[in-house]
């Protein structure tokens, strides 16, 4: 009899994807300006690290809700600590519906007793799967895609996820066509489909939703009778144009929803997180909101086994409750995100290499380095992508991590360092994309750190 | 919201089954008192709270030590230039010193018998996300972990809902006082094989919810002997370690493994958790310990799915490395615990209530057999409403806890100040008194009581009244 369960036994937690191992390698050897500066350069962990003086500001004017006080100088550290209710803290909902609300420019707005609070985006999304699917069903999710859906969505639910492929022809779009396919692709595996999870802003891509698009996702679970689930984590990181559409919007414009059997109100739901728009992964917020009231009943039940510390809850409901702090911020942040990818999309043209065009939002770009490649497989793309994490040493990601279906293209974020680690990271990839692409008759062999040779011609 | 039968398919069965266990008697109590709490000056006849098994005894000497560690927190201007790095932290190998502190919490609170490796210590979103965690390591669905009874009734839901693992119960009654025997693992083993059932383990809860009782170290070692003989696991949930307020001393399980010739500590997990020792459930810290490295491999990636906050690692970090502090409060805390656990007890005793002698844990369990009038759990259930609607103590009835006996009862005594539990005594002692005064055979609580408990008082201020002399000048006769 095996000792272990077959999900600890398996391998579908996915962290033997490239995407943890160039991770793994940038631990034993990470960028320090001072004590390692031949290091590897993180661009693989898309985290914002920009705004973190706004937050520190923000709380040397608050004092009280540093020390446990409330806002009469109160001691509430009681309370607080005692406060396990899987409802959450009735204030820091509704500020964090608020705060939803306004990232989407008030056109929409939230309920607060729709919202679900999870320990991040990660049991968000696991819960929404136990709350939709079981094994032998799947979700139709577009690539490419975070890799860690892989392990958040399938590792202990046992759901599937089949690809809706995506390709650069059109900016990555999803058409109608790779929809239909997706679904037919399901019905082969023998897979029910039970939705449609994408996410908006898009991971990897950094690009917003189009109005079409989601239109078009709205028609197609209206005519499968499925469920959809946005993540919209990335939703504050949009800094231009166009700008953020949720899919909340699209449904609050159309008028030929109410007449449905199973209302599509109640089958749309979006996942939220403060992990990328305020900067917060450590402090675990998640959440999830549905118009469906049996999901948001089970998800709370479901939701104790990650609920958000009640010193954070009190912490950010106060934050997120200063209108005149959450509206600077938000501005402020885009701002900044939006001058840090100029610069880093110049540093790119520089070294010849272009990215997606319509990207408009997240802490990454999706970079096109399809020309560097000896070829047009996904083999060529783990070969280049191994000379950039130990010769150039960057960490990035490549697209096959990301499901994508053409090789060539890899995710490297830019706001979880500073300009000049930035600068440097520009300067290497030149360095390496001009040796690469010279067409020199000269070949040069390079010895990397871990002795693993590159032929550089 | 109208559904259909056929939309019922749109979500999960896990969604809409009721394996989540809320649907049990232990809730209803806490949704009586939800309507009706008990408040000293706003609502002196509400309900009390005795089914939360909290500890709010110790609060004063961690909210001395916060004020005067300014920089354990990451929001003071004393902290806060580790914010950003703490708030950007979302390792889910945990921060080291939290880890290292929270080994060193855990030995300390074993008396220094044991150390603990750091590098086994995995985060969860408290014990509920621990607890699931290790059977999605330990077990597929379909296969079976035993359980001694009683047990905490929110194992059905973090062991078997979304795990699809089951519960196979190990009954325990007072004919030997509730221990659990070597003939009963066997006889439970036994059957399930013969049923097909897929036995991966076995979990207890040491100190015991709901009995407030350690493990001796012999049952311990007998229980190890017994899993290793099967190669089934042993998963010991130690959430009550520190509560422990007299003798017998505190064995740990850790403690054992090292007393156990040929131990397989492959088989050995802990589950661990600061909601109770240290009475702050709010900020969900839940530890997996696995002797198992493979166990450890897998639970650090789920640990994804409940980190312990970021913010909150930092604290603890400083305050559980503060040895003066975690001293001092290991001690205080038994001390205080005895205290109202003696003023509780001397209180049942006085009405002649027993219970079952207990060192440890924030409750007691309640025998209350005699005032059933047949020995069923019926009749059990049908007390448990009288003394929530009627004596208004929220109580836990002992089936809840799947014991097989019916008449036992689970009284928390720790989440509450000095008045209150004097409260909640004067209400026992009433109750009580007027339950054994009457004619013998006959049951008064059976009969419908609403009119005579209305035109009687609960001055709470008042000893014990007699039954036949209500109080003109009562509120609540004023109210009907």
């Amino acid at each position: 009899m095996k000792l272990l369960s077959t999900k600890a036994t398996c391998n579908s937690h996915g962290q033997d994807s490239s995407y943890f191992l160039g991770w793994q390698e940038y631990e034993k050897n990470p960028y320090d300006e001072v004590l390692n500066p031949e290091g590897i350069i993180q661009m693989g962990l898309a985290e914002n690290q920009l705004s973190f003086d706004l937050l520190e500001s923000w709380l040397d004017r608050n004092p009280n809700v540093a020390g446990f006080k409330s806002n009469d100088g109160k001691s509430i550290f009681r309370e607080l600590a005692l406060f396990q209710d899987y409802h959450g803290l009735p204030s820091f909902k509704k500020a964090l519906v608020d705060f939803m609300a306004e990232i989407r420019g008030n056109k929409v707005t939230f309920d607060p007793n729709h919202i679900v609070l999870t320990a991040g985006s990660t049991p968000a999304n696991e819960t929404l799967m136990f709350c939709l699917a079981e094994k032998g069903e799947a979700f139709l999710l577009p690539t490419p895609y975070y890799p860690g859906f892989d392990r958040d969505l399938k590792w202990r639910t046992g759901v599937e996820i089949v690809p809706i492929q995506c390709t650069s022809s059109n900016n990555f779009q999803i058409t109608e066509p790779a929809l239909q396919l997706a679904y037919q692709e399901a019905k082969k595996r023998n897979l029910r489909v039970k939705g449609v999870l994408v996410t908006n802003p898009s991971n990897p891509l950094g690009t917003t939703m189009s109005r079409s698009e989601l239109n078009l996702l709205i028609d197609f679970i209206k005519d499968k009778n499925i469920h959809l689930i946005s993540d919209e984590i990335y939703s504050g990181t949009v800094y231009s144009s166009p700008g953020f559409v949720s899919v909340m919007e699209i449904l609050k414009e159309r008028n030929d929803l109410e007449d449905c059997h199973a209302p599509v109100w109640d089958r749309v739901h979006v996942v939220y997180s403060l992990s990328k728009d305020l900067g917060l992964p450590g402090f675990r917020v998640g959440a999830i909101y549905s118009q469906n009231d049996v999901v948001v009943e089970a998800a709370t039940k479901m939701s104790s086994f990650g609920l958000v510390s009640s010193q954070t809850q009190y912490l950010l409901s106060a934050m997120l409750g200063d209108k005149k702090f959450t509206k600077s911020y938000i501005s402020e942040n885009q701002k900044r995100l939006k001058r840090r990818q100029r610069m880093f999309v110049s540093g790119l043209q520089k070294a010849g290499i272009g990215c997606l065009k319509t990207n408009n939002a997240g802490l990454f770009c999706w970079v096109d380095m399809s020309h560097l490649l000896h070829s047009n497989t996904f083999e060529a793309e783990m070969e280049l992508w191994k000379k950039i994490l130990y010769e150039v040493r960057l960490n990035i990601s490549p697209g096959s991590s990301c499901h994508c279906a053409e090789p060539g293209w890899f995710r490297m974020c830019f706001a979880n360092m500073s300009e000049d680690t930035l600068n440097l990271a520009m300067k290497r990839l030149k360095a390496f994309a001009a040796a690469e692409f010279n067409g020199s008759s000269c070949s040069k062999k390079v010895t990397l750190q871990l002795g693993f040779p590159a032929i550089v011609s | 919201m109208g559904f259909g039968g056929n939309s019922q398919q749109l979500l999960s069965k896990i969604a809409t089954n009721d394996k989540h266990g809320e649907n049990s008697p232990y809730f209803d109590g806490w949704k009586a008192y939800d309507r009706n709490p008990f408040h000293p000056k706003n609502n002196p006849q509400g309900v009390i709270q005795m089914g939360l098994a909290e500890n709010q005894l110790c609060f004063d000497l961690i909210e001395e030590w916060i004020r005067n560690n300014p920089k354990a927190s990451i929001c003071t201007p004393e902290g806060v230039h580790q914010f950003r790095n703490i708030a950007n932290f979302q390792d889910y190998h945990g921060l080291q010193k939290f880890r290292n502190a929270m080994a060193n919490f855990m030995s300390k609170v074993r008396g220094g018998r044991v150390r603990f490796d750091p590098d086994r210590i995995l985060m969860s979103g408290g014990a509920t996300g621990a607890n699931e965690l290790i059977m999605f390591c330990l077990a597929d669905p379909g296969d079976a972990f035993m359980i001694p009874t009683p047990f905490y009734p929110g194992f059905v839901r973090d062991l078997c809902w979304r795990t699809g693992v089951k519960l196979i119960p190990v009954h325990s009654d007072s004919s030997n006082n509730f221990k659990i025997t070597r003939e009963a693992l066997e006889e439970a083993y036994k059957k399930a094989k013969e049923d097909n059932i897929n036995v991966k383990g076995l979990l207890i809860t040491n100190p015991s919810n709901p009995l407030g009782t350690t493990l001796d170290k012999d049952t311990l070692k007998s229980l190890v002997s017994f899993i290793n003989e099967k190669n089934i696991h042993l998963v010991c949930d130690e959430i009550y370690a520190a509560t422990v307020f007299s003798s017998p001393n505190y064995v740990s399980v850790a403690e054992v493994i090292q007393e156990v010739e040929h131990c397989k500590r492959d088989l050995i997990h802990i589950i661990y958790s600061l909601s109770k020792d240290m009475g702050f459930p709010g900020f969900r810290v839940g530890i997996v310990y696995s002797f198992n490295d493979e166990v450890v491999n897998c639970g650090r990636k789920m640990s994804s799915f409940g980190l312990v906050c970021s913010q909150t690692q930092h604290m603890l970090a400083s305050m559980l490395s503060d040895e003066n502090f975690v001293t001092t409060f290991i001690e205080e805390n038994s001390r205080r615990l005895k205290k109202r656990h003696d003023k509780f007890m001397k209180g049942l005793e006085e009405v002649n209530i027993t219970r079952f002698p207990s060192n440890a844990g924030l409750f007691c369990w309640m025998n209350l057999k005699s005032l059933l009038k047949e020995p069923t759990f019926e009749d059990e259930l049908k007390l448990w409403r009288v003394i929530i609607h009627e004596v208004k103590l929220n109580v836990s009835p002992g089936s809840s806890f799947n014991c097989s006996e019916p008449g036992w009862f689970r009284v928390c005594f720790a989440n509450m100040d000095d008045e209150t539990v004097d409260v909640a005594l004067n209400r026992i002692r009433a109750f009580v008194g007027r339950e054994t005064k009457k004619p013998v055979g006959i049951k008064r609580w059976q009969q419908n009581l609403r009119l005579n408990f209305s035109s009687r008082i609960f001055d709470e201020t008042t000893v014990i009244m007699s039954p036949h002399s209500p109080i003109p000048t009562s509120p609540l006769v004023r109210a009907t």
